[in-house]
């Protein structure tokens, strides 16, 4: 089974061989798939509305040149989480920039191995 | 990227994995999201369900033919019987691949799945190849999981939507008569209830099996 799926995936770049292998791929990717099905959850969006956006933002990927091979699906899912944010929750894109760049100075301020906070 | 292998720092993470820290940190400040809820979806869609959900609701369709008719005819409610209910109030459709009729499950705008019972999408489903080719060729997408029809068997793809997620009840494997479901259970790989594999034969099961030790 796993040779046939291999033989599939060799057309296909970068796309995992094991039948049970990781479904993420970084922890940040699970974290930004459950924020999403939280916030639909809590009726912040339908997920109608997420899958209308997804798409969208998946077509304007591959306009733009993105092979969409898979392994930048949660690339477009991250950003799809920040634009769904910015309309229905009113936090700017600006806010969200500069929280990044706080946690990126607080990364590098915190020593090693101490836990990293802002 | 001065990284000066010093430890009076830690190095930030990678720029998606700092967005997500800032978007994380700015819902939980806002009240809009509880971090503990996060943790629980990651763990669920990780550990809890996954494929076996799947493989239970086609060992016991295999073997209990009330239930087969209804997950046929209420796919929504022979499901929740066994307590998976869906997240985002989706429609499930179950159907049935025979001797004569294949069934492929594919989303062609994005990547639609049953997580309930199938756990996450592996990154082939999300792929814009499969997505494209299980529409237009696919024999061709089929032959390269090395999976093969009968000829004159009838090919069906179904395109998942938000509303509506298809999940394939694969053939009972031959020879299995008597089998309980727990056993039948090793039979139902996650590529067999998306149509792009049959189950596992008894035979591959135990050459699988075989290898796995050590």
């Amino acid at each position: 089974m796993s040779n046939t799926t291999q033989h599939f995936c060799n057309s296909l770049p970068q796309i995992p061989t094991d039948e049970d292998g990781p479904v993420f791929a970084e922890p940040w990717q699970a974290q930004a798939f459950a924020m999403a099905v939280r916030l639909c959850d809590e009726g912040h969006f339908t997920w109608s509305e997420w899958v209308n956006m997804f798409s969208q933002e998946i077509k304007l990927a591959q306009a733009n040149g993105d092979p969409d091979l898979g392994n930048t699906y949660y690339d477009h899912w991250l950003n799809v989480l920040e634009k769904m944010v910015s309309q229905k929750q009113s936090i700017k894109p600006e806010e969200l920039l500069a929280r990044k760049e706080e946690w990126r100075s607080a990364y590098l301020r915190t020593p090693h191995g101490q836990p990293v906070e802002l | 990227m001065g990284h000066d292998h010093s430890h009076d720092h830690t190095a930030p993470p990678s720029d998606p994995a700092l967005r997500v820290k800032a978007l994380e940190s700015l819902l939980v400040e806002k009240g809009l999201v509880d971090p503990a809820a996060i943790d629980e979806i990651i763990e669920t869609y990780e550990t809890k369900v996954g494929p076996r959900n799947g493989a239970k609701v086609v060992a016991r369709a295999w073997t209990d033919p009330d239930f087969k008719s209804l997950l046929l005819s209420d796919a929504n409610k022979a499901i929740h019987s066994m307590g998976y209910t869906g997240r985002q109030g989706e429609h499930m459709k179950v159907v049935e691949n025979t001797a004569t009729q294949h069934n492929l499950v594919v989303c062609t705008l994005c990547s639609c799945y049953p997580w309930t019972v199938l756990g996450l999408p592996p990154v082939w489903y999300k792929s814009a190849p499969y997505r494209a080719r299980a529409v237009s060729d696919p024999k061709g997408v089929l032959a390269e999981f090395g999976t093969t029809l009968p000829k004159g068997m009838k090919i069906s793809v179904w395109d998942s939507t938000s509303e509506m997620r298809f999940l394939v009840l694969p053939q009972r494997p031959a020879n299995t008569d008597g089998w309980t479901t727990e056993e039948l259970e090793k039979l139902i790989t996650r590529n067999s209830m998306i149509g792009v594999e049959h189950a596992l034969t008894p035979e591959k099961l135990r050459a699988i099996e075989a290898s796995k030790t050590p």
